[in-house]
């Protein structure tokens, strides 16, 4: 084709490009025209093209934890009488029990679960969607210069992680609903009656933004060689107290409990989805949560961006 | 000299390059550029007032030994590291008032292997170059282009984490040129890598120096300084020591070569002017290390015999000795009194 490069100083075999082609890769190289909303979409892209790459590990991991949830509360524990304590019986006195009676208003354990293990899954899905990548990102070779080198505003990148962690999030509560739906013992299946789409797709939204902003946040914030701690100390409190099980309603006679879980995001995810989802069971007002998951997706978010950047530049 | 330090984003309207050198000359201009780097385990100074000005097509090399500052530099010149005083233009824009002008005309080639590890090494090219504008049609066409020219044909559907070392290197390389970039900036590009893969790159990069490109390169080799670049800036502690052509330097700084003898015994202080070698015109100096006597000089024809003859005048026994010839490693010698250490 063309001349190799002078084989003066290099051996044989060790040339493995050519002296004119590199060459030509200078003249002939496109003149970049980059906008943000062009570098803003190949970034999603690129998200994308690595979500699609591990997609079976994604899905597993989207479609295990809530199966195996619905499996043992809504079929192995009612089909083996536990029931009597988690879904059926005389609730009230048990627990960890939700303290609602099927026998009166025929509320199963299923119908307190779709919208607590939703808002589980945001929050999971969020968490695998931005923290973990990214705390991988900021270690060892620190792989984030990379993305911060494209010709945007840092605070752009940020907010490009935050989109792709709030689709992941999304995505992954979507996934619970047909779980749920689908498996239960005869007669434990929840009673799902959703009101309006417009609200229910409204709270889904902003409990993914803001789940995967306060994941951006984390992963700025935590140190890579203590990421066991982020699951101890953080995401495990969060979930087990964040409504997830019971309704907040229920903590009214645990009136210290009720309060402190006000300070837990994955609280208004749940309530917020109970109101949409289950609307037969008690649940907070809706223009609390509402306000709650903008809040939390405004301040996450906007201490993330900021976090972020002090991370990426030193 | 002025050592405003300006606050990140406060408003310049990034399309106006600010008044200053001329872009179209100049590619890097940094004024007394600092970096201090703040923990609570102490602060570490480690640029401490760097001037540059590399013009335009020029290979420029920071050449130092680990932690005199290097990547540091090259971070506030590609805008990942905030300066905390001083200026820095590159390709005419300020790296503080405008980060995105700047990263629109550079292309970088980190210390650290910086691979989108999850990612092909056609993928790290396609998206790079979508990064920076191009369509999806383009992007391929440039990174088959790129694949190609730096021979890493048969790894276009590796990961990026199954590459080897010389193969990273060459496709963060190709990495940072998918765009035109004004200045290619090489953090010790060729560290870690074999003899055979280094003069590789080697070629690699003196084809791109042929075509214009400017460059700024660091490394720790003195050979590869001497090998690539037009001019050199010596740095250590996080300031330039000199600066100039390679040939320039050798020249200057005494221009000599270094004569070392090392003894079995300790070396009285006083031991050059006893001996009368500091008097000599041929002399530039001579010094006593410990058990080291070291001596520049532009004649330095039969000096090594004469200093073991000296020294055994004085009851020292040779241990061993060496003669270096006029290079960066002398000049570096005689800017610091260090020996230069790889
Ligand atoms: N992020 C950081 N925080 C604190 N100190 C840092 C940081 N990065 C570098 N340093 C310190 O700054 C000094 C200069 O480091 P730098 O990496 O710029 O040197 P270098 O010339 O590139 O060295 P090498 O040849 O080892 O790459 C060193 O003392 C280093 O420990
Ligand atoms: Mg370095």
């Amino acid at each position: 084709m063309t001349a190799t490069a002078q084989p003066a100083d290099v051996g044989a075999g060790a040339s493995e490009f050519t002296a004119a082609s590199i060459a030509a890769l200078i003249s002939a190289a496109p003149e970049p025209r980059p906008t943000l909303a062009k570098t803003f979409a190949a970034m999603m892209a690129r998200e994308f093209r690595v979500l699609g790459r591990n997609a079976i590990s994604t899905f597993t991991r989207a479609v295990l934890q809530p199966l195996l949830f619905v499996f043992v509360f809504s079929y192995v524990l009612p089909k083996i009488g536990g029931g009597m304590m988690v879904a059926g019986g005389t609730g009230a006195g048990g627990g960890s029990g939700p303290g609602l009676s099927s026998a009166g208003g025929g509320v199963t354990f299923a119908t307190i679960l779709v919208p607590g293990l939703m808002a589980s899954m945001l929050l999971m899905q969020a968490i695998f969607g931005t923290t973990m990548p990214l705390v991988m990102e900021f270690s060892w070779q620190r792989t984030i210069e990379d993305r911060a080198l494209a010709p945007v505003p840092i605070r752009v990148l940020a907010i490009q992680k935050i989109l792709a962690g709030a689709i992941q999030s999304f995505i992954g509560a979507c996934i619970v609903f047909p779980i749920v739906l689908l498996v239960h013992a005869a007669g434990q299946a929840p009673h799902v009656h959703v009101t309006n789409w417009v609200l229910l797709v409204a709270i889904m939204v902003f409990g993914a933004t803001s789940a995967s902003s306060l994941g951006l946040l984390l992963g700025t914030l935590v140190d890579p060689r203590k990421m066991q701690m982020l699951f101890a100390v953080i995401l495990l409190p969060l979930t087990m107290l964040g409504c997830v099980y019971y309704p907040w309603s229920a903590l009214g006679s645990i009136k210290w409990l009720q309060i402190a879980s006000l300070v837990n995001p994955m609280v208004y995810m749940a309530e917020g989805l109970r109101a949409v989802l289950t609307p037969s069971m008690g649940h907070m007002p809706l223009w609390a949560v509402l306000l709650a998951l903008v809040g939390g997706t405004v301040v996450f978010g906007s201490l993330a961006t900021r976090t972020f950047r002090n991370r990426v530049v030193n | 000299m002025t050592t405003a330090v300006r606050e990140p984003g406060t408003g310049e309207t990034p399309e106006t390059p600010l008044p200053g050198p001329d872009p179209e000359i100049t590619a890097i201009n940094t004024k007394n550029l600092k970096k201090t780097y703040k923990s609570p385990r102490g602060n570490v100074e480690a640029v401490r007032g760097i001037d540059l000005d590399v013009p335009r097509g020029e290979f420029f090399g920071l050449l130092g030994p680990n932690g005199a500052g290097k990547s540091t530099t090259i971070g506030m010149l590609t805008t990942l590291v905030a300066p905390t005083g001083g200026t820095a233009l590159v390709a005419g824009r300020d790296v503080v008032a405008d980060p995105v002008g700047v990263k629109r005309r550079i292309g970088v080639v980190t210390q650290n292997n910086t691979l989108d590890m999850q990612l092909t090494v056609a993928e790290n090219l396609q998206f790079r170059s979508r990064f920076f504008g191009l369509s999806s049609r383009e992007a391929s066409r440039r990174a088959a282009q790129l694949i190609d020219a730096f021979g890493l044909g048969d790894r276009r559907k590796a990961l990026a984490h199954a590459l080897s070392g010389g193969q990273a290197r060459r496709l963060l390389i190709a990495r940072a040129l998918v765009h035109k970039p004004d200045v290619l900036f090489l953090d010790e590009p060729t560290a870690g890598l074999d003899p055979q893969t280094r003069v590789n790159l080697w070629e690699i990069l003196r084809v791109l120096h042929a075509e214009g490109q400017t460059v700024l390169l660091t490394t720790h080799h003195m050979e590869e300084a001497e090998q690539l670049c037009d001019r050199v800036a010596i740095v250590d502690h996080g300031r330039v020591l000199a600066e100039g052509g390679v040939d320039e330097l050798k020249q200057g700084a005494g221009a000599a070569t270094v004569v070392t003898v090392r003894f079995e015994e300790q070396v009285q202080p006083d031991f050059p002017e006893r001996m009368g070698l500091t008097a000599r015109p041929s002399v530039s100096s001579a010094e006593v290390d410990g058990d080291q006597v070291r001596v520049f000089s532009a004649e330095p024809d039969g000096l090594l015999g004469e200093l073991v003859e000296l020294g055994a005048r004085e009851g020292l026994h040779v241990r061993d000795a060496a003669q270096l010839r006029p290079s960066l490693e002398t000049v570096f010698l005689a800017l610091t009194g260090r020996e230069y250490r790889e």
